[in-house]
């Protein structure tokens, strides 16, 4: 059984088809980076993963249950594009909150220790860097030791340091066991951290294979030429 | 399961403890008006009021605080987090759903209780206020409890305004809201028209509880306004929940 899944999922905004008919698989242990320029459909498929959009048509599980339902919450983590977070609340208030929601979290220590947040957690929110903000947002994803994590676009606008710095986190995460739905439009990242990427454009996805598969595909050499490669077939099949 | 009700609770009343604008506009605007209105000018009855302003205003400030705690906590609060992305966060972990709304309530009542105490304590030993100890009590639990009509007041503000409008929201709602119910000079001091128009007013029915506690002359019957606070109270859940229904299906890239 799949740890998540979408099956012919489409989702409509209005005038905008953000997925159509999208199929989506992720298993056990593997981190999926679901890849592809922005408004490509990436976070709608996160969204409807999490419970927090409905597919008009297709379906959506998680661990074989419906991704909004109490089961599935408690077995995974979700660190989400958000503008703005408490900023009055202590980092170790934020984990302890979150941890309060799992029956059986990580020790507050282990949770700090696994975001690189040693030496701040008594700091308010509000005072941290960009960096040490995501890896909380990391931090309240694992800290109920969930078999499943969502990171939505989890290094954007940070700097290359900062960057490297979680994808250390991400990775010594994912060697617990854990499966992980990544996405990004970094290519770089997809590259550094996936076992299998979907490259996902128009709401469709149009190519799907380890990283080193979809660079023999397409015959270039780095995944950012396969990438672009990709969406470009993409577009013309579209004009025809 | 009481564990999560407590810690969300707690990390609620710290966060908006910590946050400048919420405790000074909760805190300071009822307690700087009580100072000038009751205080400064009310020690003595004024021709025709029945009892010292002192007193009077006790009821009636103690309800504009109890307002402003739950107004700024609930509609300023779920308009920017859930304007900003945080609610969502919160909605994907397994947080019960009503831990978040219930932890709001219980803060908003707190710091209600918090301000009116001050607003007693200020009434007790500058205003000359001196009341039975079941007469304080009864004025405190009316007062607090009186914030539930207008924490569904504020969910309905926050799940409709935009997080950067939103305490400009509150405060046209709130202030036009106080004054036109007699909260800031007792309602017969107030023109004709406004005193008609009051009893639609939810902070006017809060009023006249309050000041029946202080067996002030009020309009009414004690059951009617309960009866009146009730009704508003479903109107506002009403509408807020149109405002979350409807947000649920907003657009997203």
């Amino acid at each position: 059984m799949p740890v998540a899944e979408l099956r012919r999922v489409s989702k409509r905004y209005g005038a905008i088809e953000a997925l159509r008919g999208i199929d989506l698989r992720i298993d056990r242990g593997e981190l999926v980076a679901l890849l592809g320029p922005n408004g490509a459909g990436k976070t709608t498929a996160v969204r409807i993963l999490l419970g927090l959009a409905t597919a008009d048509s297709g379906t959506a599980t998680v661990f074989g249950r419906p991704p909004a339902s109490q089961e599935a919450k408690l077995r995974r983590g979700a660190l989400l594009q958000v503008a703005k977070v408490p900023e009055t609340l202590r980092v170790r208030e934020h984990i302890e909150l979150f941890s309060s929601y799992y029956p059986k979290p990580l020790a507050l220590s282990e949770t700090i220790a696994a975001a690189g947040l040693g030496g701040v957690e008594n700091r308010l929110f509000g005072d941290l860097s960009g960096g040490q903000k995501q890896r909380v947002l990391f931090a309240l994803a694992i800290c109920g030791n969930p078999d499943l994590l969502f990171l939505d676009e989890p290094t954007v606008g940070l700097d290359v340091q900062a960057r490297r710095a979680l994808w250390g986190h991400i990775r010594a995460f994912v060697a617990r066991g854990a499966s992980v739905l990544l996405t990004t439009h970094h290519l770089e990242e997809a590259d550094a951290l996936a076992n299998r990427v979907a490259v996902i454009n128009h709401g469709r996805i149009v190519a799907e294979g380890t990283p080193a598969d979809l660079k023999l595909r397409t015959a270039q050499t780095g995944l950012e030429d396969a990438f672009l490669e990709l969406v470009k077939e993409d577009a013309m099949e579209e004009v025809a | 399961m009481t564990h999560v009700y407590w810690m969300e609770a707690k990390c609620e009343f710290l966060k908006l403890l910590r946050m400048r604008v919420y405790s000074l506009s909760t805190v300071l605007f009822p307690l700087m008006f009580y100072c000038f209105f009751g205080l400064a000018m009310g020690r003595s009855p004024q021709p025709g009021a029945v009892m010292p302003m002192a007193r009077y205003l006790l009821a009636t400030y103690g309800a504009f605080a109890v307002v402003g705690a739950s107004l700024y906590a609930f509609g300023v609060g779920v308009a920017v987090e859930r304007g900003l992305g945080w609610l969502q966060v919160k909605r994907a972990s397994p947080m019960p759903r009503a831990a978040y709304v219930v932890a709001k309530g219980a803060v908003s009542l707190t710091f209600g209780a918090i301000v009116v105490t001050m607003l007693f304590t200020l009434g007790a030993a500058f205003g000359g206020v001196r009341m039975p100890l079941e007469q304080w009590l009864a004025l405190g639990g009316t007062l607090v409890a009186g914030a539930v009509p207008f924490c569904a007041l504020g969910l309905a503000i926050g799940n409709f305004a935009g997080p950067n409008s939103a305490p400009a929201t509150v405060n046209m709602i709130y202030m036009p809201m106080a004054f036109c119910a007699g909260l800031w000079i007792p309602l017969q001091f107030l023109p004709g028209a406004l005193q008609q128009a009051a009893p639609f007013l939810p902070t006017y029915h809060f009023a006249q509880l309050a000041l029946g506690v202080l067996h002030a002359p009020v309009q009414g019957t004690i059951m009617g306004h309960v009866g009146a606070l009730a009704a508003f109270t479903m109107i506002f859940a009403g509408i807020a929940w149109i405002g979350d229904s409807r947000e649920q299906e907003k657009a997203y890239g």
